[in-house]
């Protein structure tokens, strides 16, 4: 596959920071189509608003941008009206936890037969740079200049709990398994949610001296620990430092999926 | 064959959209327009279409709006709280000019206030409740049939003009049971699609463009953000952006003498009514208790665009009285356009005016 057969390459050069991890992701998910021999007319790409959610706005496919946090409202309604379309969403961990927060569970519960990718750079990236429901404790930003007091969301957890079939987590340092996480996710039924840590040099590194891009992708291969490797510790009553990424297949099921054909 | 029927406001709405072709409603709970998502729950799958109870209303008009992409008839319907939550996303179906219906069964407000009682108090917000430059179409039915009729209508003129239609009805015709006429079908406009070799938003004479429906090989790039005529951002160029919404405003505007609806009784009288919806009733009692020709009535069923060429057409007019469930909201349209005398009756509590009172201003004009 070329990229170039997906991109809009009218519209380059694209609004993305040198550096910005989102382009990884991009990449990733656009491989993962591709290997599933999709034909384009039959995707759409669905996203809220942020620098994450520009990226249907760069792919050849049928695409919705619409307004912040609500994506996946409107691929339900997308997805419902017409179950022979693959729906793929794109969304920000502000996007999707914050002001999307309740669509996000609400889909996850329906298991709706949507692909939910969530580019987290812990930090609202179109913004400028202000706190978002992952931003670790501690971590500064443009609205918790003293450092955040707030505990981040687990956003796989989230949807785990919530209900969704397929969920998974991996980091821009993970590109090849986070692009087979994404095809599994595009072939499972129901709400696959994948998450994909993300750096964004400008708005979340250069105040958490992760100012070099290779310093948070080194951070992320060294912070990350396999799902299985977490839990074996946690069996063995070892304490996994809250610094820790667990990545992995989080979950696996098969719950009835909503908006599939019957 | 045509058949009568019986039947409540609410259900009629629901079943004029089915008649219209409705295949989604995406909606939330609310009194007192709950019985058009309990009817759509119950009809829908059974003609082949999906009814959604979503987390809220803005998911409601979120999944209207991902419906009708698809090439879908869509609705949702609401009452004041509900629209109040509408409002973002009923600017993004502007911009992405995305037709759907939104019925309001309007309740009194501000916020919670009467759940259970009449009102007309969002028919300004429904012209201008989100933010930025527009214009949208708003019909209000004053009878069962009408809930019926004018429903059904709503789907033509949003394929039409491409832009949410408002169906601004109130908790007594919502409730109220009534005989009506069924038809044995509806008039079905269709969607103008997107021609071969158009770009996506570029506007034919009508200053509509055609749709391109997801799922058809279209390839488009749909964004609330300011954009071209290939549908790409371009958020930062003053013309391309006055452009748009210049065409936005225009596409409605420039049609509505041509789209305006309206039953118009004694054109030569010199005190005449203006009214729609609900108090609509009771200024038809008026006119047929006093049976004077001096006494005229304009009864709007489609609110906006207001055609002010209307009120030109009783040339005699020395007093427009206007009855409405609120303080006036429709009265100040009015003024904006006559030099002739306005007099707002305002009505808030959910109770109709009482005929007698309309009779006594009457009265004293004449
Ligand atoms: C209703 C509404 N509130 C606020 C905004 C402003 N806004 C735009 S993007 C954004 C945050 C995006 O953060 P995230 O989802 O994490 O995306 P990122 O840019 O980091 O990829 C906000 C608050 C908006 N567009 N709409
Ligand atoms: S601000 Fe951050 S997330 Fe946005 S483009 Fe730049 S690096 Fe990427
Ligand atoms: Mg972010």
């Amino acid at each position: 596959m070329t990229f170039d057969e997906w991109l809009r390459v009218d519209r380059l050069p694209h609004i993305y920071c040198a550096g910005c991890g989102n382009g990884t992701v991009i990449n990733c998910t656009l491989s993962a189509v591709d290997q599933m021999g999709w034909k384009k007319e039959e995707i759409v790409f669905v996203s809220g608003i942020g620098c994450s959610s520009r990226a249907p706005g760069y792919i050849v496919t049928d695409s919705l941008h619409t307004t912040h946090g609500r994506a996946i409202a409107f691929a339900t309604g997308i997805k419902m009206a017409n179950p022979d379309l693959k729906v793929v969403v794109f969304t920000g961990d502000g996007d999707l936890a914050a002001i999307g927060g309740n669509h996000f569970i609400h889909g996850c519960r329906r298991n709706i037969d949507l692909t939910v990718i969530c580019m987290n750079n812990m930090i609202y990236g179109m913004t400028g740079g202000q706190g978002s429901p992952t931003t670790p404790r501690g971590a500064l930003s443009t609205t918790t200049p003293y450092g955040s007091s707030e505990a981040a969301f687990d956003l796989c957890g989230l949807a785990a709990a919530a209900g969704a079939n397929y969920v998974a987590r991996y980091t821009s340092y993970h590109v090849k398994e986070l692009t087979l996480a994404i095809r599994t996710g595009l072939g499972n039924p129901g709400f696959s949610f994948i998450e994909a840590l993300v750096q964004c040099p400008t708005n979340y590194g250069r105040r958490n001296k992760l100012r070099q891009v290779s310093d948070q992708i080194e951070y992320f291969k060294s912070h990350a620990i396999l799902a299985q490797k977490a839990e074996r510790m946690r069996e063995e009553g070892k304490k996994i430092p809250d610094d820790m990424i667990i990545i992995g297949e989080l979950a696996r099921r098969n719950r009835p999926a909503l908006g599939v054909r019957k | 064959m045509s058949r009568i029927d019986f039947m409540q406001g609410n259900t009629a709405c629901a079943e004029g959209a089915l008649a219209a072709g409705c295949r989604f409603f995406g909606g939330y709970p609310i009194t007192p327009s709950t019985e058009i998502a309990e009817h759509m729950a119950a009809k829908l799958p059974k003609v082949g279409g999906v009814f959604i109870q979503m987390e809220d209303e803005i998911a409601g008009i979120a999944s209207v709006i991902g419906a009708s992409w698809t090439g879908a008839r869509a609705m949702t319907a609401t009452s004041g709280p509900g629209f109040s939550l509408m409002m973002e996303n009923i600017g993004f179906a502007v911009m992405t000019e995305t037709p759907c219906v939104v019925v309001n069964i309007q309740r009194g407000g501000p916020s919670t206030g009467q759940p259970t009682m009449a009102a007309q108090g969002d028919m300004l917000q429904c012209r201008f409740g989100s933010h930025g430059d527009y214009s949208i179409i708003a019909l209000s039915p004053a009878s069962v049939q009408e809930m019926y009729d004018l429903t059904a209508e709503a789907f033509n003129l949003a394929d039409r003009f491409r832009i949410p239609v408002f169906v601004m009805a109130d908790e007594i015709i919502g409730h109220m049971r009534e005989r009506l006429m069924i038809p044995d079908s509806v008039h079905r406009g269709e969607r103008k699609l997107l021609g071969k070799g158009n770009l996506p938003y570029q506007a034919d004479d009508d200053l509509v463009p055609g749709f391109p429906v997801f799922g058809k090989g279209y390839g488009v790039h749909v964004t609330g953000l300011t954009h071209d005529e290939r549908g790409y951002p371009c958020a930062t160029s003053p013309s391309v952006h006055e452009c748009l919404v210049k065409r936005l405003v225009d596409k409605v505007e420039s049609a509505r003498d041509s789209i305006a609806s309206c039953d118009i009784v004694n054109p030569d009288a010199r005190v005449v009514f203006i009214s729609y919806g609900a108090p609509s009733r009771a200024v038809e009692q008026v006119l047929h208790d006093i049976h004077n020709d001096n006494v005229g009535h304009l009864r709007l069923k489609l609110v906006w665009p207001f055609a002010e060429s209307l009120l030109s057409r009783f040339s005699n007019a020395e007093t427009f009285i206007v009855p409405e469930l609120n303080m006036g909201q429709m009265a100040r349209e009015i003024k904006r356009h006559t030099n002739r005398r306005v007099i707002p009756v305002p009505k808030l509590g959910g109770a109709l005016h009482d005929p007698f009172d309309l009779a006594a201003l009457v009265e004293e004009l004449l």
